[in-house]
């Protein structure tokens, strides 16, 4: 479960958001939807501590999580909305590398855990590829695939329907249902 | 043909100090240079100052200068270093400086949002820094990087000055001593053959590269 508690943010002298108020329960999925430049994508960043808050209270299953600092946790999962994969990994290796580097998984479980991943959202035969021979919602795929192997208590989603059409839409749709299923809790924004 | 069976031997002896002073330069300012170009991010300004100040010196005056002053003034100062010791420490400093602007540019190319992706994912900055950002900038880097080490090959031949028997002193003796050019042409015939195989290697690397964009 995830509580922000009177968030505030601001640039300089550029409010974002004030005192923002937002519960995600367990299994539960949280859209956020907003015109472009609202602060969907800054608010998530904050939740995945890219970013700071200038005042408020983070709760991860009622444990107080400091939003005055930037983390690097993989305890919630962040997908960016133009991904950001690594561009020297290949697709299998960009769902590994977390796991084996910061995790510490031994290489076998790794491989073994990011094939499943990439078969359950229909990327097996793209596996040796790199990001850039891609096409847009593989991407997008991919990206989910490395965020869940770090199995994430809260999925933070940027865009999750941006520059998709309505096939890879549909597919991403089922993929964050599946995710509820699977005690992940999702919050993802979408620009209206 | 006889003659250059003759004088090979010492140029051979001399392509040995040349070789060592490239291979040691290298070894020794491509860590210099990423530690450098690290430290001109540093959040204390002090340090970039000091980075940038460092930089300046190597770049605005003569490598030929510096190694002079490494080895007869530093010499007279009391401080005093063997010739090839001497060579190094010039080439590596200033080397160092040349790469560290190059390993910059290149740092600064690698998007934000790479650092982003390596943080939510739980990476350390150390992690961060060696699985994803040098990588990233050793592609980016390897033209650039690629024009300074056939420099340096060329460069080496300035230890001359400081009394060290590269390959162009070697034929300096062999020219002077037999009065003739060809231990001079059989010079520049080996320093072809060494930017030859530089260039080989970094075409080599760079197609390997070339796999991810
Ligand atoms: N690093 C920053 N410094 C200053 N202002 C920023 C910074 N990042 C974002 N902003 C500002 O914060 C506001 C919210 O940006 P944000 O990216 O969160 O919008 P968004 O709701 O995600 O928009 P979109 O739907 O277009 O992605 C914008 O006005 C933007 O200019
Ligand atoms: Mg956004």
């Amino acid at each position: 479960m995830l509580e922000l508690k009177n968030l505030t943010k601001q640039y300089d002298t550029n409010m974002i958001f004030k005192n923002l108020n937002l519960t995600v329960p367990d299994g539960e999925v949280l859209s956020i939807v907003g015109p472009s430049g609202i602060g969907k994508t800054t608010l998530l960043k904050i939740v995945a501590g890219l970013e700071t808050a200038n005042a408020g209270e983070m709760f991860l299953d009622n444990k107080a999580v400091s939003v005055s600092e930037e983390r690097n946790t993989a305890d919630i999962g962040l997908i960016f909305q133009d991904f950001n994969l690594f561009p020297n990994y290949t697709v299998l290796d960009n769902v590994m590398l977390a796991p084996i580097t910061v995790q510490k998984m031994a290489k076998d479980q790794a491989k073994k855990l990011a094939r499943e991943l990439l078969h359950s959202l229909g990327l097996s035969d793209k596996e040796k590829l790199f990001p850039y021979q891609l096409s847009g919602g593989q991407k997008q795929r991919v990206a989910i695939a490395r965020a869940l192997a770090m199995q994430p208590q809260i999925l933070a989603y940027d865009e999750p329907t941006s520059g998709l059409d309505e096939q890879s839409t549909y597919q991403v749709a089922e993929i964050i249902k599946d995710l509820k299923k699977e005690e992940c809790d999702a919050i993802g924004d979408y620009t209206r | 043909m006889a003659y250059l069976l003759e004088i090979l031997p010492s140029l051979l002896n001399g392509l040995q100090s040349t070789l060592g002073v490239f291979f040691v330069t290298l070894i020794g300012s491509i860590p210099l240079g990423i530690l450098v170009s690290l430290g001109l991010r540093s959040e204390f300004f002090t340090i970039r100052w000091l980075l940038n100040g460092y930089i300046w010196i190597m770049r605005g005056t003569p490598l030929l200068l510096q190694l002079i002053f490494i080895y007869y003034g530093l010499g007279m100062m009391g401080i005093s270093f063997p010739r090839f010791e001497a060579a190094v420490i010039a080439f590596i400093i200033n080397y160092a400086a040349y790469l560290a602007e190059i390993f910059r540019g290149g740092l600064q190319s690698v998007p934000k949002g790479q650092y982003d992706a390596a943080k939510v994912l739980g990476f350390n900055k150390i992690q961060t820094f060696f699985k994803i950002i040098l990588p990233q900038v050793i592609k980016i880097v390897v033209p650039s990087v690629g024009n300074e080490v056939i420099n340096l090959v060329k460069d080496t031949s300035l230890v001359y000055v400081i009394g060290l028997g590269d390959i162009l002193r070697a034929g300096n003796i062999a020219a002077s001593r037999d009065v003739t050019l060809v231990p001079y042409l059989l010079v520049g015939l080996l320093y072809l053959l060494m930017t030859a195989i530089v260039t080989l290697v970094l075409r080599n690397s760079e197609k390997r590269l070339n796999i991810w964009r």
